[in-house]
């Protein structure tokens, strides 16, 4: 704890003094932010030199992780506490916790950054948080064990995938009301809008596919095909999709695989596997950092994060954080 | 409650059903037979009063909230009956016009019932018998098994052994016709993966005084006597499927060795501080549901219901016949807390599911074990494979 506190004691120094005289440059260097599910930390990464820089008490159970869209606040589904816990991205301060309904698992935040969407493992709901006035704006029932949350890029739209209903949710962020329900394979854990807001990728770990479907302009999804993976000497039932990312420009799909220890890469286009990249066992959830230059996995079970080259489709490196690394999240560009 | 408020909520919010889904009214019952037995050996497996009940209340909820979405809707009926009384308890509930069926019963009741449940075209799904000879000779077409069989549980503690080069197995038995069923499972399984039952030995049971004041000294000089001058092994495989001795033998043995099978180290379908694979989510919505930890039965049960759910859920129907049809066809996946899809063998309506090794603390492992391979899927490597089963109800 006392030697936490030093050192980030002194990043904030180092930062303060450094600042003025590097005024061209970016004002800060990326931060990325790993929460910890069995360590109950946040490990605190530079995205440049892929030191970690810090680690620090993130609540009981911490999974989900997002950052305000200005890169000043982090916030943190404590599941065992039953609240969203927010930090100060700078000096790693708590600040005043978010209601979140019962055990928060997963959650997206609104461009504005106004409202949170959480996933509430245990008690099928989804709960809608005003991040300003910290209060529950509204609780939409949906299916057993709902995870994924994902959101349009016009925000109009929170997909919730539930796990043991095997549905993707399609809610309204008008009026809270679902307006689409669609079935996919076993155990659905994560939702990814492409940023054109054309398609919609739910990955399915026990089922071991990514559900594809193309979204109308009103919103309405058609689910159009799923995407199988294959990796000799690995057994089939270890190809587990967990987390989904894709490229701005929409031509690769990144899709986590679990025990397979593996990151599919998808063309965008033909929606073929072109490639699986090895990575640190048991692979959950990705991030890039800004401009897309690496991507971020966490590695549940060798408690460390690889660092993806995007352009060559090759890690690069691992760095070992927490017990049991689950999300990550990276500061957004300033 | 809450799920079924919530699932009520959704229905009254006007949640849009899935593309092509039509109304359905999806009735099912819970049928366990209570026998009369003797108390066990250990206070913790004292059996609950909604043993299984209390699992189908959890998979009733998780149904009716899915079915919240598609305009299905779920009642289960729960009923316990003496083995004499279940015939009669099951015509009651085919009168009530039920015709999906979860029986938690012995062998001989699960037969019989499976038998009068055809007579009107209904679906058993047993949730508690581990009998071979139901998933072989004896198959039935209308029973579906979740719960594992004994050559599955034997299997699964075998290829932990041999995994573990413990091949030298010193099979300790008990006499009662459930004991010596076990421990030919066990005999089985060690020359299905290459162990050596270089010593066995019977405990015959000749009625004691289990946990009465003091009865651990007795047992504590009794059984390592007759433990004493086996042939060198590497570990102990206990096959007591009545409990009335297994549990002693841990720490009474004569030469120290791991203890396997009914006792030390033992294969179940779950037990409730299996975490792994989001079943940490099963526990705290069962704990919380029924204010008790969950038992296999009930995880067994919960896990009936949900095969249902998942045919009415994906082949939109309540009739016991497509149902079944639909569970051993290959469309049919489930998850289950178990890290993979469990399916159904179209040869004996067995569930393919991956078996927990647990210690009485923590689940120490899962077979299959790494290199146990088979031409379909690495499950089949456990219990009746297609060229064993003498079953030709499912052909």
């Amino acid at each position: 704890m006392t030697q936490h506190t030093f050192s980030s004691l002194l990043a904030g120094l180092v930062v303060g003094v450094l600042t003025p005289f590097v005024a061209a440059a970016p004002a800060l260097a990326g931060k990325a932010f790993v929460s910890n599910e069995r360590g109950n930390t946040i490990t605190v990464l530079d995205t440049e030199t892929w030191e970690v820089l810090d680690e620090f008490f993130g609540g009981n159970r911490p999974r989900g992780i997002t950052i305000s869209p200005d890169g000043t606040k982090l916030y943190v589904c404590a599941s065992d506490d039953n609240l969203v816990r927010v930090f100060d991205t700078t000096t790693y301060e708590e600040l005043e916790s978010l209601p979140s309904g019962p055990d928060p698992e997963l959650f997206i935040i609104e461009p504005s950054g106004k409202r949170l969407y959480i996933a509430n493992e245990d008690d099928n709901l989804v709960t809608v948080t005003d991040t300003e006035t910290r209060t529950i704006l509204a609780e939409v029932p949906v299916g057993v064990e709902p995870e994924g949350m994902g959101m349009s890029p016009d925000a109009k739209w929170v997909v919730n995938t539930s796990e043991t209903t095997n549905m993707a949710h399609f809610i309204s962020t008008e009026d809270y009301k679902i307006k689409h329900n669609v079935l996919v394979d076993q155990r659905p854990r994560y939702a990814q809008y492409t940023a054109d807001g054309t398609r919609l990728f739910v990955s399915s770990e026990i089922g071991g596919t990514v559900s594809v479907m193309d979204i109308a302009e009103d919103g309405t999804p058609t689910l159009i095909k799923k995407i199988g993976f294959e990796v000799p000497g690995v057994l089939p039932e270890w190809l587990q999709p967990v987390g989904v990312k894709v490229t701005e420009d929409g031509s690769r799909v990144f899709v986590a695989l679990g025990p397979a220890n593996r990151v599919a890469v998808v063309d965008g286009e033909t929606l073929e596997v072109l490639d699986y990249i090895i990575v640190g066992q048991r692979v959950w959830q990705l991030a890039f950092t800004p401009g897309e230059e690496y991507l971020l996995t966490t590695n549940g079970n060798s408690n460390d994060i690889t660092i993806i080259d995007v352009a060559s489709e090759r890690a690069i490196k691992s760095v070992q954080v927490g017990q049991q690394p689950w999300g990550v999240v990276v500061t957004p560009d300033s | 409650m809450k799920q079924i408020l919530a699932a009520l909520l959704a229905a009254m919010i006007g949640a849009v059903w899935a593309g092509g889904a039509v109304a359905l009214d999806v009735r099912a019952a819970v049928l366990r037979v209570d026998y009369q037995t003797l108390l066990p050996i250990s206070r913790y497996d004292l059996i609950p009063e909604d043993l299984g009940f209390a699992g189908a209340s959890v998979g009733d909820s998780d149904n009716a909230t899915t079915g919240s979405f598609l305009g299905h809707t779920y009642e289960t009926r729960t009923v316990a009956t003496d083995p004499d009384g279940a015939e009669a308890a099951m015509r009651s509930l085919l009168d009530e016009g039920i015709r999906l069926f979860v029986v938690l019963a012995r062998s001989a009741e699960l037969a019989s019932l499976s038998d009068l449940a055809a007579r009107q075209g209904a679906l058993v799904i047993n949730a508690q018998s581990p009998d071979v000879a139901l998933r072989s000779d004896a198959c039935r077409a209308n029973l579906l098994h979740v719960a594992p069989s004994s050559y599955m549980l034997a299997d699964a503690v075998a290829q932990f052994a041999i995994w573990k080069k413990w091949d030298r197995w010193f099979l300790v038995s008990g006499s009662n016709v459930e004991d010596t069923a076990l421990a030919d499972a066990y005999r089985r399984a060690a020359r299905k993966f290459g162990a050596r039952i270089v010593e066995e030995r019977v405990f015959v049971d000749t009625g004691g005084s289990r946990r009465t004041d003091s009865g651990h000294v007795l047992v504590q000089r009794q059984l390592p006597t007759f433990m004493q001058g086996a042939r060198e092994h590497d570990v102990v495989i206990a096959a007591d499927g009545t409990d009335y001795f297994g549990r002693y033998l841990t720490y009474h043995l004569w030469t120290p060795r791991p203890v396997m099978g009914s006792a030390g180290l033992e294969p179940t379908s779950f037990h409730a501080a299996h975490e792994a694979w989001g079943a940490t989510q099963f526990q705290t919505r069962f704990e919380e549901l029924t204010g008790r930890y969950a038992r296999p039965e009930d995880y067994n049960t919960w896990l009936a219901l949900r095969v249902i759910g998942e045919g009415v859920t994906r082949a939109n129907t309540v009739d016991p016949e497509e149902l079944r049809a639909y569970a051993l066809s290959d469309a049919f996946e489930l998850a289950a807390f178990k890290g993979q899809k469990v399916t159904f063998r179209d040869w004996n309506g067995q569930l393919r599911q991956p078996v927990l090794l647990y210690d009485g603390s923590i689940t120490v492992s899962v077979s299959p074990q790494d290199g146990f391979l088979h031409q379909f899927s690495p499950l089949d490597t456990l219990g009746l494979d297609r060229p064993e089963t003498e079953c030709t109800a499912f052909n």
